[in-house]
């Protein structure tokens, strides 16, 4: 007698249900704290404080891109009025949004 | 109720049957679809765990940069202009920052060199960054010369390197005494990059920068609410090229679920006739459908999901990577702390799920209301 095989539907549900634990993990994981990267987070804190940094070192490439919160908005454009921004980055970083503080058109940016 | 889960489970038995005569087809699509879901649940955990971790890390940043302008470009702050400063109420301290950028032709890479104002480095001794210490070989003890802008070379020792947990913040950071900054970059003395104002009160920040702007018209006030909403906006997903990118992918699904949605293979319509014709209700033929939709849709969106938390915060983005690198050649080496926004989740599963799930049904409705032997007969 051949052994009786599950049916499809058992599967399908067991499949469902495990990938539903799957992602029920995830969600789990990223609510538990760790101590280990707050220590760090605090640590990277401190070095911002201490030095006064302004911006993230994700993009080193441009200097507009690396303190993308310092660099002018036409910092983009420097070479000459009509060029294109060549730095790949610009297409994922988008310009700052400043709030005008008093000076509506006193100043460029 | 045992009756009802029964009913449901012969149903997903014949569907799954149904299904695999179409084996191809439906893996292909389970596969694209898991696919698609990876990419977009990818792009939505890894800009938010971004999102969270510059707000962190950037709250400790000053909360009013001065800087001067002129003709529209920053320019040094010259002396005197620090105690002008100093008069206006409500700042609490003032600090001239020093900092500017180097081209390393070396390695072909920016850094940025930076004093810090508690004098901690001494004269002729650097502190750099981790990427800097992975890109030229650096480690504590070593010498390392620059070539500055006037030609002269300066050697420096390595006295330490910054903490590799930091690197989001420090990757190409080079930090050294004022008078070798002043000396390398030939700064003239008294003069400063910008200033760096703390105010005591949060409130009074934005009083602050009003009375900046008209005590000195040449300035340019940043305030560090401004830099928080600049890294709010960052990568912000639904912007930039990565989405350009995507969009073509979702394009390229919505005209499979299209293609799905308008119309049914002679298979499917033969297979819904004989059902009818032995019996069959139309609720139980879309109650078929329903769950074949279902199964592809929901498995999809869950495997898809969690391959993304894993890729992301376990692999570090790594299939990113050569878009997020840019040009750059120091690229900071770090590891996002797991966060999820519920929502964003939610609006994913509400535009991934349930649009197929509907593009699924719409058809079979409209052949399970016709007579069976029309429908059979094509």
């Amino acid at each position: 007698m051949r052994p009786m095989r599950p049916r499809p539907s058992t599967l399908a549900l067991l499949l469902l249900m495990l990938a539903t634990a799957a992602f029920a993990a995830t969600l789990l994981d990223a609510a538990v704290p760790r101590e280990q990267r707050e220590a760090e987070l605090n640590a990277t804190r401190a070095l911002v404080a201490r030095l006064g940094l302004t911006d993230l070192a994700l993009f080193t490439e441009a200097r507009y891109t690396r303190h993308p919160s310092q660099a002018d908005l036409h910092s983009a454009f420097q070479d000459h009025p009509l060029a294109l921004e060549h730095f790949p980055t610009g297409s994922l970083l988008p310009p700052p949004r400043y709030e005008i503080v008093v000076r509506e058109t006193a100043l460029p940016d | 109720m045992k009756l009802w889960f029964e009913k449901q489970r012969y149903l997903i038995d014949f569907t799954l049957a149904s299904m695999a005569r179409r084996k191809a087809r439906n893996l292909g699509l389970l596969g694209v679809y898991t696919v698609l879901v990876f990419v977009l649940a990818s792009v939505a955990l890894y800009t938010h765990a971004l999102r969270v971790e510059a707000a962190k890390v950037l709250a400790a940043s000053p909360e009013v940069i001065l800087q001067r302008l002129v003709a529209g470009r920053h320019d040094l702050i010259p002396p005197g202009y620090l105690e002008k400063v100093g008069r206006i109420r409500g700042v609490q301290k003032k600090e001239g920052r020093l900092w500017g950028y180097y081209y390393d032709a070396v390695v072909k890479a920016n850094y940025t060199f930076m004093v810090p104002n508690d004098a901690s480095i001494a004269k002729g001794e650097i502190v750099v960054g981790p990427a800097l210490e992975r890109s030229r070989g650096l480690a504590a003890g070593n010498g390392i010369s620059f070539r500055s802008y006037s030609g002269k070379l300066h050697t420096f020792i390595v006295a330490s390197v910054l903490p590799q947990a930091s690197e989001i913040a420090s990757a190409d950071l080079v930090l050294m005494h004022e008078e070798d900054f002043r000396a390398f970059f030939d700064y003239p003395v008294g003069h400063y990059t910008d200033i760096a104002l703390s105010v005591a009160n949060p409130l009074e920040v934005r009083n602050v920068a009003l009375k900046l702007a008209a005590a000195l018209p040449d300035s340019r006030p940043i305030l560090r609410d401004e830099v928080l909403r600049t890294y709010a906006s960052i990568f912000d997903w639904r912007e930039g090229i990565v989405l350009a990118l995507l969009s073509a992918a979702i394009l390229a699904f919505g005209i499979l679920a299209w293609e799905k949605a308008s119309g049914l293979s002679a298979d499917e319509k033969r297979e819904i006739g004989i059902l009818k014709a032995i019996g069959w209700e139309t609720g139980d033929i879309i109650k078929m459908k329903f769950w074949e939709g279902l199964l592809i849709s929901l498995t999809a969106f869950l495997a898809g999901f969690v391959a993304a938390y894993l890729h992301v915060f376990y692999f570090a983005a790594t299939l990113f990577e050569p878009v997020l690198k840019g040009w750059a050649v120091l690229y900071p080496e770090f590891r996002l702390t797991p966060h999820i926004d519920g929502l964003q989740v939610a609006t994913l599963f509400f535009f991934t799920v349930f649009p197929y799930a509907a593009a699924v049904l719409a058809p079979i409705w409209k052949a399970a209301i016709t007579d069976p032997d029309a429908v059979m007969r094509g």
